[in-house]
């Protein structure tokens, strides 16, 4: 594009500018989508996604603006980056799409998702397992004498990092509820 | 003024304010409401088709032919299911459409109740949008909403899905210009910068070639218009895409004709062997590129596209410009004359030596028999005994017909050339020349068939007759699914699995029996006469044109081939012509 004179950013796809656009390496991008929260949109998105081929790591959805019914989908996909523009592109012409923010390019951004950990055991494994959510600062919100319900909230990093510890010291059930993204600063 | 009426009346009432005067369609339970409005009046004119699928491709004739948007209503269940192919049809190839289905009624939904069927939820991949509409109060709007999603941006298929007991409600009636604007406004002006950037691009370029595509057909005759002027000032040669077809006429100085898997040597290499090249309006589909990573290595891409997705989807472009086609070819056409006019004419006369040399292959020589039709003669005679109808339209099937038409077949105008293909649907045809015929009563419409597309959808003859719509129906029949056959030759050993029709009907008799004409030819002496008599009646005609069985479509690029490895006519080897990687491929 440089060869071109062409400001960069002039044009729709100039993330091409930043990365190579042949390169065969898979990335992590998360995409805020914001939607016309219309019956059967959720669907319309996801069949996009199965009916191209796409990944989708996780998914989060809700109504962020009651009055103009406006929804936030938060996706964090996987692929080379021709893939992830592919991607954004489809999700931008889809009628109900107000908005695709790609938050992994668009500048610095805040990821987080809450889970909910059920733990059951008892003597030193359920002493550990308390000793260690306080380091990690996550909640008892549940307790009976032998287990007890975590709730924690963070990067996706610091979930799978709990648990894995927790995983020895009795975890039965885990509930995520997927990745809410914003981008920092002023916009 | 509010006025307050039923669905059913709404229905009628906003399909009138949107200008729509014609309506394909085939009646049942769940929309016998509409049915009773559109019987309660005379400005609307409903075609009663023999198939829901028919409905779907007679509209994407009418709106194909005249640019405007096809309407259809079916019922719901298996009526919404057989609309399914030609929503997928008018989806690929970007065809405006708004189909209206009928549903059970609100509280019977998801109790599998009589024909119902997720309908919003079958048609949510192939339509460009649809809505389930629960409240009459919404319905209007809806309606309205449809007509804008279809006919902006790049053109597709909506549908709006409506239970029978919000028909038979009442509601306040929306007019268009108050309905609620949807957030859904595609740009379509291009970026100046970018604009410029081609510009500089045109003036440098020793070695350029526009490669356009329906968008230019769908963005309309003014851009058409654009295009021509375009391409006759700069002196560049032009190739099109089956879709794009008339958009720069036939019998221009500059045309090289169609490109792709069947296109012409001259087109292909052109392409192969550019060093600019202008994409307006095309999407870079596989039976364009052949190998994608040997596709026109040396040139650098300009891509000019309404739909941001299409860019960088298949073959990465230098330079990419999102905007409707017409506009951008607009700005850029002006901002290129207020510098000069500039090219590099010395380069480009060169390189109109080398398109010449190859054009002196002649890739679409076949040898005429005195005893058998060959189906390229045939249509060479069809070209010169219409070619100077004023108001000709031709439709295909899909299949070595189709390609032979676009191949033999000339296009001076946009709008003129009704065809399958991104679906590539077989059964297309038929439908669509009863709705191009619908839509232009006194023209010439030619549907050139296979026998084997034209029974997919021969139930249409019904129509054609009740209708007094005088299609003329030309299969080249080989009693093969041609196409099918020819890659059994080149891939499969010559194994002809499945790839001949026995028991075909008597295509006269058979037309007899709907009321309609039959002409049978076999001796090439005799097809000139036969020709004429089918033109000169007033009336459908099927049109049996015996030809030879076994002939090949050519030029071919094998599947998984750059577009330098072509093979051409006659004498071309076909065994083993398609390697492992390209078998796979369809």
């Amino acid at each position: 594009m440089s060869a071109l004179k062409i400001k960069k950013g002039t044009s729709r796809h100039s993330a091409y500018d930043l990365r190579d656009p042949h390169a065969e390496t898979e990335e992590r991008h998360t995409l805020a989508v914001v939607v016309d929260n219309e019956a059967g949109v959720l669907a319309r998105v996801i069949g996009l996604f199965s009916g191209r081929g796409y990944n989708i790591e996780s998914l989060t959805v809700a109504e962020t603006d009651h009055t103009g019914h406006v929804s936030r989908i938060t996706v964090v996909t996987t692929g080379t980056p021709s893939v992830i523009e592919q991607i954004k592109a489809q999700l931008g012409r889809l009628v109900p799409v107000h908005d695709v923010h790609d938050l992994t390019v668009e500048g610095a951004s805040v990821e987080r998702e809450l889970a909910l950990f059920k733990v059951s055991g008892n003597g030193n494994d359920r002493i550990e397992s308390l000793r260690l959510a306080e380091i990690f600062r996550a909640n008892v919100v549940d307790s009976t004498l032998e287990s007890f319900v975590f709730e924690m909230t963070g990067t996706p990093q610091k979930i799978d990092a709990f648990a894995e510890l927790m995983r020895p010291l009795g975890l039965v059930e885990m509930a995520r509820t997927g990745v809410a993204a914003l981008s920092r600063g002023m916009d | 003024m509010t006025r307050q009426m039923t669905g059913a009346k709404m229905v009628v009432q906003a399909l009138k304010d949107q200008g729509v005067d014609t309506v394909f369609g085939y009646p049942g339970g769940a929309v016998l409401p509409i049915y009773d409005e559109i019987f309660l009046q005379n400005d609307i004119r409903h075609y009663l088709v023999r198939h829901e699928q028919g409905a779907v491709h007679a509209a994407e004739g009418y709106a194909r032919s005249t640019g405007k948007p096809g309407v259809v209503l079916v019922t719901s269940g298996p009526g919404a299911t057989n609309a399914v192919t030609g929503l997928t049809d008018a989806l690929m190839d970007s065809i405006p459409i708004v189909v209206l289905t009928g549903q059970v009624p609100t509280f019977l939904i998801g109790t599998d109740g009589f024909q119902e069927a997720d309908t919003v939820g079958i048609t949510r991949p192939c339509t460009k949008h649809n809505w389930l509409v629960k409240d009459p109060e919404d319905l209007s709007g809806r309606i309205h909403q449809a007509f804008h999603v279809a006919t902006n941006g790049r053109p597709g298929p909506v549908l709006v899905d409506i239970p029978k007991d919000v028909q038979f409600a009442t509601g306040t009636y929306t007019p268009p210009e108050k309905a609620r604007t949807l957030h859904y406004q595609p740009k379509t002006k291009g970026d100046p910068e970018a604009i410029e950037a081609l510009v500089e691009l045109i003036e440098q370029a020793e070695r350029p070639i526009f490669y356009t595509g329906g968008g230019v057909i769908n963005s309309g005759p003014e851009a058409s218009e654009t295009l021509r002027e375009f391409v006759d000032t700069s002196g560049f040669p032009i190739t099109s895409t089956l879709m794009g077809l008339g958009a720069y006429p036939a019998n221009g100085k500059n045309w090289l004709g169609m490109l792709g898997m069947h296109g012409l040597y001259e087109a292909n290499l052109a392409m192969h062997g550019c060093d600019l090249m202008i994409n307006v309006g095309a999407r870079f589909d596989d039976r364009i590129t052949g190998r994608v990573q040997d596709f026109s290595p040396k040139s650098q891409k300009v891509h000019i596209d309404i739909d941001p997705s299409s860019i960088n989807k298949v073959i990465h472009v230098d330079l990419p410009i999102v905007g409707d086609v017409g506009s951008v070819l607009a700005d850029a056409l002006i901002l290129w004359k207020s510098r000069g006019s500039k090219t590099r004419a010395d380069s480009i006369q060169k390189w109109w030596y080398q398109i010449k040399e190859w054009k002196k292959v002649d890739c679409l020589a076949f040898t005429q028999s005195k005893k058998t039709i060959k189906p390229q003669h045939a249509l060479t005679r069809l070209e010169a005994l219409t070619k100077d109808h004023p108001k000709r339209y031709i439709c295909t099937e899909v299949g070595q017909h189709q390609m032979w038409a676009a191949q033999f077949l000339g296009f001076n105008e946009p709008n003129r050339w009704m065809t399958s293909g991104g679906l590539g649907t077989m059964g297309y045809g038929f439908p669509a020349s009863i709705g191009v015929q619908v839509a232009h009563p006194d023209a010439l419409v030619i549907n050139v068939a296979g026998e084997a597309s034209w029974l997919m959808n021969m139930q249409e003859m019904g129509t054609a007759v009740q209708f007094r719509l005088p299609v003329k129906q030309f299969i080249l029949n080989n009693e093969r699914l041609g196409m099918v056959r020819q890659w059994q030759e080149l891939l499969h050993g010559e194994r002809y699995s499945h790839s001949w029709s026995e028991a075909l009907p008597d295509f006269v008799k058979l037309a007899e029996a709907f009321g309609a004409k039959g002409i049978m030819i076999s001796d090439p002496a005799d097809l000139d006469d036969a020709i004429m008599e089918m033109l000169e009646y007033d009336g459908p005609v099927i049109f049996d044109c015996l030809v030879e069985k076994h002939e090949n479509c050519f030029p071919m690029i094998p599947s998984g081939e750059a577009h330098n490895k072509m093979l051409l006519g006659e004498g071309a080897p076909t065994q083993d012509v398609i390697g492992t990687s390209g078998a796979v491929l369809v």
